[in-house]
């Protein structure tokens, strides 16, 4: 079973809806007994980083230990901004501090949020994005970005380059929405499954 | 690194009255000619961006069956999917969600009650929310643009410009603003008043009303400085109109999401 973390920032219907399209079993849960039971764990996230603040409060310690105990952990948008150390938007909430650097505004001289399709410059190696070319087309939705970092596997280029996916072990992370993004976001969610 | 150029959107809109998309269709695959669940995947594997379902519908009754024809057509569909023409309230707004759409579209609820667009934009964020705006200006400058509600036909005495922008404060993500002047007549998109409008926001804006042809989307794209256009009828001649379209922005220079 796929936990997707629910912590109230916004909708997780949509991410549900594609794992079950790909035949897996998912469950939208805000329980840490559900969380702890799970094989693998999707935490989406959109709106503002101080979102992040309920989730430290009551889910960071069960998603923290199953993230050490090495199952399979995908943060999405809001959810991968989590993995940093945290936000310029919401400087009081801390992230995971699972990879180093803060998120930050996108510059003045472009327009901000970044919403639409932008395209994938992907690294070799990456276990998650397996099967996407390079120029592949994802969705976006967002106003705030995470910098890159040795462990960034894709930029997009918007403002300049941001990590558009993060990955180290079992810690994956990705800016766009695979659940929104057509073949090539289905494709990545399909890798994740198979894990 | 790729070049630095988000992709303009090409978005479908599927306007369904009782259940039925209404607008001449001709997808000859399908079974079911009218059928917007059917549509709306139709629409995405011909290569549409997003897809906007807006509901006509007239009788409250039969807009009882709004949520199950979202709840269908978002089954098997994987890029954004807009709902409109039935959301009120923030509890309607959570139904639509829950059925499994991405974004609402609110128009006159907004305008009868501003605080909507934050109540929404709060519980699911401002990406959400989009706010749609009917304007007509008839000969007159941009500035004077007004909005419309009930199709048109009820003048509400707000500005275009200055609603764009109090709905982008609100916390709006996206506007879909429609050229009442242009609607329905092929000549194309009101390219001056989305200009205008465009560059006194800075979340994305929708230019809706008037497509005929390729050209008037590579105008709106570049003269109108539109994030994305929205068209019924002239993506219902053939499964390959879309990415015909595509094809001829991208000859311009326009930057779209390709393949796709």
């Amino acid at each position: 079973m796929i936990a997707i973390v629910d912590y109230g920032a916004g909708n997780i219907n949509s991410v549900k809806k594609a794992l079950e399209h790909l035949g897996a079993d998912a469950q939208g849960t805000s329980d840490p007994a559900v969380i702890a039971a799970a094989e693998k764990i999707i935490m989406p996230g959109v709106g503002h980083f101080s979102r992040c603040q309920l989730l430290n409060e009551q889910l960071r310690i069960p998603v923290l230990s199953a993230i050490k105990s090495r199952k399979p952990f995908l943060g999405i948008c809001v959810g991968m901004q989590w993995l940093f150390d945290g936000s310029t938007e919401a400087p009081g909430t801390p992230g995971a501090a699972l990879f180093s650097g803060e998120c930050s505004r996108f510059p003045a001289s472009v327009k901000s949020p970044h919403v639409g399709w932008n395209q994938l410059e992907v690294r070799a190696g990456s276990l998650l994005l397996k099967g996407v070319k390079s120029g592949a087309f994802v969705y976006y939705t967002h106003s705030y970005r995470a910098p890159v970092i040795d462990e960034t596997t894709a930029c997009t280029n918007y403002g300049g380059a941001f990590s558009a996916a993060v990955e180290r072990g079992n810690i994956f992370g990705v800016q766009f929405h695979p659940e929104k993004s057509a073949e090539a976001g289905l494709k990545i969610l399909e890798n994740f499954c198979a894990l | 690194m790729p070049s630095e150029r988000l992709a303009k959107r090409i978005i479908a809109c599927l306007d369904v009255d009782a259940g039925r998309v209404v607008k001449g269709v001709q997808f000859q695959q399908l079974r079911y000619a009218g059928d917007p669940a059917e549509l709306a995947l139709a629409h995405a594997s011909a290569g549409a961006d997003e897809i906007v379902l807006l509901d006509i519908t007239a009788t409250a009754e039969a807009r009882k069956t709004l949520v199950e024809t979202v709840r269908r057509a978002a089954k098997d569909l994987f890029v954004p999917f807009t709902v409109g023409g039935g959301v009120r309230t923030l509890e309607d707004a959570a139904r639509i969600f829950d059925a499994g759409a991405d974004k609402v579209s609110i128009n006159s609820a907004a305008l009868a009650n501003p605080a909507l667009i934050a109540e929404i934009a709060g519980r699911f964020g401002s990406q959400a929310v989009i706010v749609a705006i009917d304007a007509r200006r008839g000969a007159e400058p941009v500035e004077t643009a007004e909005v419309f509600v009930s199709g048109g036909r009820t003048a509400t005495g707000k500005k275009a410009l200055q609603w764009a922008r109090e709905a982008e404060e609100r916390g709006a993500g996206e506007i879909l603003l429609t050229s009442m002047d242009r609607d329905g007549t092929g000549a194309g998109f009101d390219c001056e008043l989305t200009s205008v409008i465009a560059s006194s926001v800075s979340i994305p804006v929708i230019a809706s009303g008037g497509a005929g042809n390729a050209q008037h989307f590579v105008e709106v794209f570049s003269a109108g400085r539109a994030d994305a256009a929205l068209a019924a009828s002239i993506f219902h001649f053939g499964t390959h109109a879309v990415a015909d379209l595509k094809q001829t922005l991208l000859r311009a220079g326009i930057p779209m999401r390709w393949p796709c």
